[in-house]
Formats: C-alpha cells, sequence, structure tokens
C-alpha cells in the first residue's frame, strides 16, 4: 500500500461530468434518413463516376436500340455499290461499306441486334440458372446432387464452341435463336454462383426464425434466402450481359450468327470490313469500337454495382 | 521454466518509474468524406512496472484502440492525433516506423481477442511459436525449438513436444488462448497487452486461463494491461482501473475502491448493471418473486377465459387442457452421427435423457457451456429439430405427434428468440415488415390492425415507432434484440425460448434487455426458457435453473438452491468461474 502512494499518477481520478456527458443508453439515432441494402446500395451507385458514365451509355443504346429512326434517316440496307468505301460526305459522316452501305446508319440499326441478343439471353440464364442454382442450394440433398452435376456438364462445354456447334443446326438465324443458344450454354454459370450464395444465406439465424414464425419451406425460399442471395447474381448478369453482346458479335463476324442478309449486326459488319482492314481501316473502326464500348460499358456497371453491393462496404 | 526466467534481461527496474504512461491520447479515424472522427480523445493512464491495470468499457468505448495505439497497430484509417504514450520514458508516438518493430514482442506482447482467428492454420504450433522467438532474436534453429517447447509446457499446455507438431485446428478454444499466451510472452516483454484475452471461451476455461496468466506475469515480472468489457472481470483481476466511455477515460482509480463508490454517473451504472457483482442479489429475489406472481395471474386468467386467441385457432390435440405445467420434456435425447469411415461412424449424444417441467408464468435457465447441448434442447422444444427419443409434451400434447395444421397453430404459441439480433432480422426487411411478417403469415387482421399492432409492439419494447421505416443495418444490437422481442411477441405466444439472447450485448444494454423481458413477463403472463452460458445472467432473471454438462442434466432446483447451496461440483465450478463472483465488497449493503 506504501508502494501505491508514491505512485502520484494513480490516485483516482473522475472525470468532470460538463465533458463527458451521459448519452441514454442505446437511445435511437434519428439523425440520418432511413434507407434498407438496396437504398444504401443505390445512394452509394449514384454518386460513382463508373455507374454514372456506363449507365449513360447503356440508357443511350437502349434508345438507340428501340428507335433507330431517331437518330439515322437512311436506311442501313440500301446499299448502292458505286457508293463502295466512299469516304465521308454529308449526311454520311462515317462514308460507306464495300457493299456501298452508309455505315453510320448500319452503327446505328446494329445496336438493336446487340442489345436484343444480350437482353434477352441474360433474361433466359437469369431465369433458368436462377431457378436451378436455388433449388439446388435450397433444398440440397439428390436435387442438388442432380442439378449439380448436370450444371457441371454444361459448365464443362465452352460458351462459343458449343455455340458454333448449335447454331449449325438452325437453318433460321433470328435474334431468338441466337439468343437462345448463348442462354442454353450460359446458365451454368449463373446456377453456380446463385446455388453458392443460396447456401450462404439458407442456414442464416433469420431463415430458422422465419421457420418458427411458421413460414413454409417455399415461402421461406422466396422472402428471405433470394432476396438476400440475389445481389451476386444481378452482378454477374451484368456482366454477362456484355460477355453475351460480344459472343453474338462473334457469331456474326464468323458468319453463323444473325442472317446478315435481315438483320443488321456489328460483328457481320466487322466480318465484311476485315476484307479491306489494310485499305480502308475506317470501314472496320465504327462498328468495331460500337461493339467495344458496349460491351466495356456493362462491365464498368458490372463492376460499380458489384462493389455497391459488396457486404464489406455495408454500415453495421 | 526457471530456466527461461533466468535468461529475462538482469536490468535494474525502478517500481516508482511509470513503464507505460499515456497522456492526453487523441485518436482519430478517417471517416468516408475524408474528414477526422475521433476515437479516443484525451485519455490518460499509467501502468508501473509489474502492475495490472485494466481497461474497462462496452464496445465502441475507444478501449480497443487505446490498447492498438500503443503498439501502433491502429486499423485502416486510425491514426493519433495528439498526446504522448511514453513507454520507460520513450514517446511511441514520434518513433520511426522501422523502430517500432524492435519495441513489438520484444518489449510488449500482445495476446490478441480471437483465439479462432489469430494462429495461421497452414502452419504447425510449433512454428508459429519458434517464429516469435526468431523474430525478436531470441533463439534461432534447433534452440528455438527448444524454447518454443518449454514456452508451451510454461503456458500450460501438457505434452508440449507432440503439441508442437499439431495445427491449429486439432486445439481447443482454450489450448489456442494458451498458445497465444505463450507467443504473447516469447520475448519476454515488459509489458502484456491482453485484449478481451478470453472473451470467446468458456467460463471455467476462461478462469484457468486468467489464473494461468497470473501466475505467469506475476513469476516474470510482466505489466499487464487488461482489455474488458467485464467489470467484475477486471476489478478481479487488476490492480488498478481505467474506465472509459465513448472514447474517454471517465473514472480511474484502485479497483476495489471504485467497485465499492463509483463516483462518475457512467461507472455508477456500470457498477449497478454489471450483473456478476454481488451486491444486487436482494433486489432481484424480490423483484423476480413479483414478477413471477403477477405472470402467473395474467396466465391463469387467460387460461379460465379458454385460452388464447392462439389456442382457440390451433384445433385437435392442440386445444387440449391448459395445464400448470406448460412444457414437460420427457428423457429428451438427441443423437447425431458423425460423419466418418463406412461402419465406424460415430454416434454422438448431443442430448442424454434430459426431464424436466416448465411452469407456466416463470422463467427456467438452461444453463451450460459450448457443447452442453443446451441450444440442441431449445432446437427441439421449438421443433426446429426432431427428438431421436423421447417427448416435449406443450400443455400435455407430444408436440412431434401434430400434423402440419397443429404445428402451424403451435408456432403461434411458442416463439424464440435468438443469440445474434446482428443475424436474426432479415436484412432486406424494414422494422414494420419485420414485425408484420409473424402476422402476415397467420393472416392475422386487415392491413390496418397489423399496422396498430406493431406500433403497439414497438411501444412495449420501447422503441419510438419511427423505426418502422428504417432497416435493421441502421440499429445497434441492442435496438435488434428489442425488434426480434417485438416480432417474437407479435403473434402473442406464451411461451418464449431465449436462446443466448442477451449475450451478444453490452453490459448496459443487456441490463435493459433483461428488465424488459421481465416486465413483458408480468404483463403478459409470459412463459420463458432461458437458454444461457451466462450464470450470473440466470440470477436475474430465472426462478428455477437446469444445469446441463455434455448433453446431460447434472442439476436442477430454484435458483436460490442451485446459488446458495449447489449440489454438485459441475455446478459449484461454474459458479466460481462467474468473473468477480468472488470479490467481497465491504462496506456494502
Amino acid at each position: 500500500m506504501s508502494e501505491t502512494a508514491l505512485r502520484a499518477a494513480q490516485t483516482r481520478f473522475v472525470a468532470d461530468l460538463e465533458e463527458t456527458p451521459l448519452a441514454t443508453t442505446d437511445q435511437v439515432d434519428e439523425s440520418t434518413p432511413p434507407g434498407g441494402l438496396w437504398l444504401e446500395a443505390w445512394r452509394t451507385l449514384r454518386r460513382r463516376p463508373l455507374f454514372i458514365i456506363s449507365s449513360v451509355i447503356i440508357l443511350f443504346l437502349i434508345v438507340l436500340a428501340l428507335f433507330p429512326g431517331l437518330f439515322a434517316t437512311q436506311d442501313p440496307t440500301h446499299c448502292e455499290l458505286q457508293n463502295s468505301l466512299l469516304g465521308s460526305t454529308s449526311g454520311h459522316p462515317f462514308g460507306f461499306d464495300v457493299q456501298g452501305c452508309d455505315i453510320y446508319s448500319r452503327v446505328v440499326y446494329g445496336a438493336r441486334a446487340s442489345v436484343s441478343v444480350g437482353v434477352l439471353s441474360t433474361a433466359i440464364t437469369v431465369l433458368v440458372g436462377g431457378v436451378i442454382g436455388a433449388l439446388a442450394g435450397f433444398y440440397g440433398g439428390w436435387l442438388d446432387a442432380v442439378l449439380a452435376r448436370l450444371t457441371d456438364i454444361f459448365f464443362s462445354v465452352p460458351l462459343l464452341l458449343g455455340a458454333i456447334t448449335c447454331m449449325q443446326a438452325f437453318p433460321d438465324k433470328t435474334v431468338w435463336v441466337v439468343a437462345l443458344v448463348l442462354a442454353v450454354f450460359g446458365w451454368p454459370q449463373v446456377a453456380r454462383i446463385m446455388r453458392g450464395s443460396v447456401l450462404s444465406v439458407r442456414n442464416a439465424e433469420y431463415v430458422t426464425a422465419a421457420t418458427a414464425l411458421g413460414a413454409s419451406r417455399a415461402k421461406n425460399l422466396l422472402r428471405h434466402v433470394l432476396p438476400n442471395a440475389i445481389a451476386p447474381v444481378i452482378v454477374i448478369a451484368t456482366v454477362s450481359l456484355g460477355a453475351f453482346i460480344g459472343a453474338e458479335a462473334t457469331l456474326s463476324f464468323l458468319g453463323i450468327g444473325l442472317n446478315p442478309a435481315t438483320t443488321v449486326s456489328w460483328g457481320g459488319d466487322i466480318n465484311q470490313a476485315q476484307n479491306v482492314l489494310r485499305s480502308n481501316p475506317s470501314v472496320l473502326l465504327y462498328p468495331a469500337a460500337a461493339l467495344s464500348l458496349t460491351v466495356l460499358s456493362f462491365i464498368m456497371l458490372g463492376d460499380a454495382v458489384r462493389e455497391a453491393l459488396d457486404p464489406k462496404s455495408r454500415k453495421r | 521454466m526457471s530456466e527461461i526466467i533466468s535468461s529475462t534481461r538482469q536490468e535494474f527496474v525502478d517500481p516508482n518509474s511509470p513503464l507505460l504512461e499515456i497522456i492526453d491520447l487523441d485518436v482519430a479515424f478517417k471517416s468516408a468524406q475524408g474528414r477526422d472522427v475521433p476515437a479516443v480523445r484525451k485519455a490518460n493512464l499509467v501502468v508501473y512496472p509489474g502492475q495490472t491495470v485494466a481497461i474497462v468499457g462496452e464496445s465502441g468505448s475507444g478501449k480497443s484502440t487505446t490498447a492498438h495505439a500503443i503498439i501502433d497497430l491502429l486499423p485502416g484509417t486510425g491514426r493519433v492525433t495528439g498526446g504522448q504514450i511514453l513507454f520507460e520514458g520513450r514517446d511511441l508516438t514520434k518513433l520511426p516506423a522501422k523502430e517500432f518493430v524492435g519495441i513489438r514482442g520484444d518489449a510488449i506482447g500482445l495476446v490478441p481477442q480471437d483465439p479462432m482467428s489469430n494462429l495461421n492454420p497452414v502452419w504447425k504450433i510449433g512454428y508459429q511459436v519458434a517464429e516469435a522467438l526468431k523474430a525478436n532474436g531470441r533463439a534461432k534453429g534447433a534452440e528455438a525449438k527448444r524454447q518454443a517447447a518449454q514456452l508451451l509446457t510454461e503456458a500450460g499446455l501438457g505434452d508440449a513436444e507432440r503439441r508442437l507438431k499439431q495445427y491449429p485446428h486439432e486445439f481447443s478454444g482454450g489450448m489456442r488462448q494458451r498458445t497465444l499466451i505463450a507467443i504473447g510472452l516469447a520475448a519476454r516483454p515488459k509489458l502484456l497487452i491482453a485484449d478481451e484475452p478470453t472473451s470467446a471461451l468458456d467460463v471455467t476455461v476462461q478462469r484457468q486461463i486468467l489464473d494461468h496468466l497470473e501466475t505467469l506475469t506475476t513469476e516474470l515480472g510482466t505489466a499487464v494491461l487488461l482489455i474488458t468489457h467485464d467489470l467484475g472481470l477486471a476489478a478481479e483481476r487488476a490492480e488498478h482501473l481505467v474506465v472509459m466511455y465513448r472514447g474517454q477515460v471517465v473514472e480511474s482509480g484502485p479497483a476495489r475502491e471504485i467497485l465499492r463508490d463509483p463516483q462518475h454517473p457512467y461507472t455508477r451504472r456500470l457498477v449497478a448493471s454489471a450483473p456478476s457483482l454481488a451486491s444486487r442479489r436482494a433486489d432481484t429475489a424480490a423483484a423476480r418473486a413479483e414478477v413471477v406472481e403477477r405472470a402467473e395471474q395474467v396466465a391463469d386468467a387467460a387460461a379460465q377465459e379458454g385460452g388464447t386467441l392462439a389456442a382457440e385457432a390451433a384445433s385437435g390435440p392442440a386445444a387440449a387442457a391448459v395445464t400448470d405445467d406448460v412444457l414437460t420434456i420427457e428423457n429428451l435425447t438427441k443423437v447425431y452421427k458423425i460423419r466418418g469411415a463406412g461402419p465406424r461412424a460415430a454416434e454422438f449424444k448431443a442430448v442424454d435423457d434430459v426431464s424436466f417441467t416448465v411452469r407456466r408464468g416463470t422463467t427456467t435457465a438452461v444453463v451450460g457451456e459450448s457443447g452442453s447441448g443446451k441450444s440442441t434442447l431449445a432446437q427441439m422444444v421449438l421443433r426446429l429439430q426432431t427428438p431421436t427419443a423421447g417427448r416435449v409434451l406443450f400443455d400435455g400434447v407430444d408436440v412431434n405427434g401434430f400434423d402440419r395444421k397443429a404445428q402451424f397453430a403451435f408456432r403461434r404459441r411458442v416463439q424464440p428468440i435468438f443469440q445474434n439480433p446482428y443475424g436474426s432480422l432479415d436484412p432486406t426487411y424494414s422494422i414494420y415488415r419485420t414485425i408484420e411478417e409473424p402476422l402476415r403469415l397467420h393472416r392475422v387482421g386487415d392491413k390496418r390492425s397489423r399496422e396498430a399492432t406493431v406500433r403497439e409492439m414497438l411501444d412495449r419494447v420501447s422503441l419510438p415507432s419511427s423505426v418502422m421505416r428504417r432497416y435493421p443495418n441502421e440499429l445497434s444490437g441492442g435496438q435488434r434484440q428489442r425488434v426480434a422481442i417485438a416480432r417474437a411477441l407479435a403473434l402473442r405466444p406464451e411461451v418464449v425460448v431465449c436462446d443466448e439472447a442477451v449475450s451478444a450485448l453490452d453490459v448496459l444494454v443487456q441490463a435493459q434487455i433483461l428488465a424488459l423481458l421481465s416486465e413483458l413477463q408480468a404483463e403478459l403472463g409470459l412463459t420463458y426458457l432461458f437458454i444461457t452460458h451466462d450464470l450470473a445472467v440466470v440470477r436475474q432473471i430465472a426462478d428455477r435453473v437446469c444445469v446441463m454438462q455434455s448433453g446431460t442434466l447434472v442439476e436442477h432446483a430454484d435458483t436460490e438452491t442451485v446459488f446458495e447451496h449447489p449440489q454438485q461440483e459441475y455446478t459449484q465450478a461454474l459458479l466460481n468461474a462467474i468473473p468477480g463472483a468472488g470479490l467481497v465488497l465491504s462496506g456494502d449493503r
């Protein structure tokens, strides 16, 4: 005890109450506006330049796909051979391609094929892959074993190889056919991600709590598990939308995609342009740039969404 | 062991000059907007050589931040913005990063909080201990190996030679914590910072490890800075207490003095709420008796009216006569098959032949350490798991005989409240939707009456109705637990199973929630089955106690009897392990 007496700095200290005011224990903070996970993700998103740029481009593309007539007055399929490879003139800012078609209007009209194939195949993959992945992850057991093997079988076929092989079987190569073929080989990726995500959510305590409240298995899956497991699927869907557009262009480039006689597509135009690459590179440049920009903006959007939905950045 | 101790640097240590002196320390974290958010403000504390000082505070009080500032291990954007940290007279805040390497481990050791994540799972224990010796230049090669074995023996791990060759996953939590202590003390530091060293462990293991740490540091003359949320534990282990609250030191002084005569209002609150401290025993018993009396009246009244709404809705077996013993558990057993190679698949009895009854309107606590089977028992009572043998009778009817419809009705009458308030609420549901969900599931009322119920429930758990539009991630742990309680009570259940319902909360919040639970019990005539590992809490809320040990029920009696005259050695050990239980506060009532 005598020792403690010497230790001057360690005597009793009580802070001034004025300087250390007491707060009500566990008071609700009402200063911030209310918002859920999605609202907060949106608040983060709308301030990110990556998101703003990519979504502006994508919105523009959608308008382009829906109303190409607003932007181009020329008919993209009206081609005169005498104009072949002519440079830019008034009314034809990008010049003409080999067949003498207006490049500008072909680029504008090409957006429709790309965007619709991308959107359609993504919608199908998310639907099919999402359902299969969610069922496999949630119910487990033999259903999981069967579905997971099925997924693996499709997953083992590379997207393009499978698509090239399948496309041969369809004489009538419409947008729907291309989208369907791409989706057939694209869904396993979504299914795998959905399954993993559902697996990580299905044992959460709020799911158990809902069971104890009397919710059935199916209700639990729909109301609690899916909304909490969907975020990674949204991210992968955004990125793969870009990938599908790229794949469609590749198929068209190879001449087995959309029918070039009936549908204007960037891939087909790139195919046409490669023959004159050395003499007239600009013919290739425009459709290629449009394609790159489109794919890039979907990948950027996916990145931005991923960051906004990242559970680590969520407020605790 | 003596050999190692003799290798400690023989320096003259003046016991009266401070080893560590923190003067007006300010620590701030950079927010996402780039502003400095203060985490610690004007903190002062002194540690003398060989002394044990404890920093006590709730989560977010800045206690860990202060400790991490000392060894320059502030996470993320944290940095010291003012003040001094003098270690043996040198200001650590001005030390270049290179020189700090020599201080960490060598002069100041750290025992981190979580034994599960602080050992690298891919390296053998021996390698990790030897690494600590090598990094601080204490030993190399074969010598390091020999010393590592000695360190483990020292930390209380028998058969050290063999232990060195094992991997962390082969160790229990207590063994890992002992390993971390061995690593922390490997270089014979003068100061050991122990950041919640035993919070993740069972009480009996906690006691053993703290006892051992105390002996060890006394022998070595190491000063200890103990960071803890548990006032009882701090008072028991440290001579000097520093109480922190919202980043500031509100009170410091000799441990006994602070407990006996807390001055700052926060400290007073803390002392009053600490469940482990002996002072509240008399009041609690009286208060409990009153609660139970009221609860029984309400429950009886409801029973005489022919049962509650839920009982009416229930047809068939569930609507049988209302009895005094709302729950009867008979020879309940749950066996898990442990996945193994074919015929050698082992069986594990999680719950082994447990029987007891729960009287309507009372609280029965089921106490046990991790692995005692208490949570499995709760799950079987809730019918979330099917027993291997035995029965759970609810109002005299076996719950496992229920068909779909009867089970749905049963769900309405028995509700759980889970431990983790961060996990038990769906993050995509607003608070309104969360509390409304049970009503919607059971098709109770229309939209307007449901909203009225949600408002009433929020009011009952003392939350403003403005939180309805908020989401769980915007609320604190205590508030979420209130929401979970509101959800559980929305259907007016008769029995509530609280599975570690207050374990994850800070002491003051925990005291609030326990008070709330008692109040609701009296008002609504609820019956609680209270699953917990914390005997100290049991005293505050329970009327009867079931003590479980590795699946079996070892003791079952009134709370007073269990606390005053425990019959079993195991119960005795649990009681003794409550931190601060042994503290006798002279001058107390």
